[in-house]
């Protein structure tokens, strides 16, 4: 499975996608550069976290621009899959491939620590080889996270299944305190109604290896490699 | 020509950001501010020979598309000539 990572200027998660793909998983990996328009021929794409642009303006809201993201949003149409995560997330919001928007976080400090996510869907292909309910501990570290999204939207998240991780305790149970930045419903992570667009504010790329603390984050790559192969 | 663009949260969107400066202006013992929201402003330079009704189109298209989120955010403008 080859895996396309976009770079964009102030990307710093990068790095880390393509060594979980290539090192940690064994696959085809290579960088997409933002000014380019080819995806080469990728399986999966990747849109790492970071601070692309400066996070000026609002997150991920000139990144939304960048030449590869016309191509993104054309291959995410036909079914390719996507995953963005933290940064790579607020660029998927920002350009229309997911819905809702990102706050700043409810207590207005930067969150960087392990948090528990509960799996609240597999029938994704990022998350078929998890358990319903599953509990993960995977690192968040970002300053807006605070996802929003009008009640009709929420209520329309709900209704098609789309909300795909949850945070909570490590006992999988939705609360307050376990949520690290103020988001609607608990939310960590949603895709598109038909499950090949995924984002996410924590970061499974730092949790693929148990030498670094967790593993769980692993599951979310190998789901990709076991789904039935989506379009390219 | 100057358009200056106004952005601001939507009713019902939490601003933390306002919120805090709200605390802030209570400890100051401005017990008048109910309430504090937080926006953005933009200015823009255009020549002067731009027609207003040009200017107009534009601004509103670069406010909508990449001066606010509409998912959170509304907009408003105004032209001043130079």
């Amino acid at each position: 499975m080859k895996f396309g990572i976009v770079v964009f200027p102030g990307s710093n998660c990068d790095h880390d996608a393509y060594h979980v793909a290539k090192h940690v998983l064994g696959e085809e990996a290579v960088f997409l550069w933002h000014k380019d328009e080819s995806l080469q021929g990728c399986d999966v794409v990747i849109l790492p976290g970071g601070f692309s642009y400066g996070d000026y303006l609002r997150t991920g809201a000139i990144a939304r621009f960048s030449p590869i993201m016309k191509s993104v949003g054309r291959f995410a149409a036909d079914g390719g899959r996507v995953i963005g995560i933290c940064n790579g997330f607020q660029i998927l919001l920002e350009a229309g491939l997911l819905p809702g928007a990102m706050l700043k976080n409810e207590r207005l400090k930067f969150v960087c620590r392990h948090v528990h996510l509960r799996v609240e869907t597999c029938r994704t292909p990022f998350t078929g080889l998890c358990a319903p309910g599953e509990v993960l501990s995977i690192p968040v570290a970002h300053h807006d996270g605070n996802y929003f999204a009008d009640a009709a939207t929420l209520a329309e998240l709900k209704a098609h299944d789309q909300i795909v991780f949850r945070y909570c305790t490590e006992a999988g149970l939705l609360r307050a305190e376990a949520n690290p930045n103020g988001s609607a419903e608990h939310i960590a992570g949603i895709c598109n109604r038909a499950g090949n667009v995924l984002g996410m504010m924590p970061h499974p790329e730092r949790a693929a290896e148990a030498m670094l603390g967790s593993a769980d984050g692993l599951k979310i790559f190998q789901s990709l490699l076991a789904a039935p192969a989506g379009a390219r | 020509m100057r358009a200056k663009v106004y952005v601001t949260l939507k009713r019902g969107v939490l601003d933390p950001q306002g919120k805090t400066v709200q605390r802030a202006v209570k400890s100051l013992g401005f017990k008048e501010v109910l309430e504090v929201r937080q926006g953005k402003y933009f200015e823009l330079a255009l020549p002067d020979d731009v027609a207003a009704d040009r200017a107009r189109q534009v601004v509103e298209e670069i406010a909508r598309t990449v001066l606010t989120n509409t998912v959170i955010e509304d907009f408003r403008f105004e032209l001043e000539e130079a």
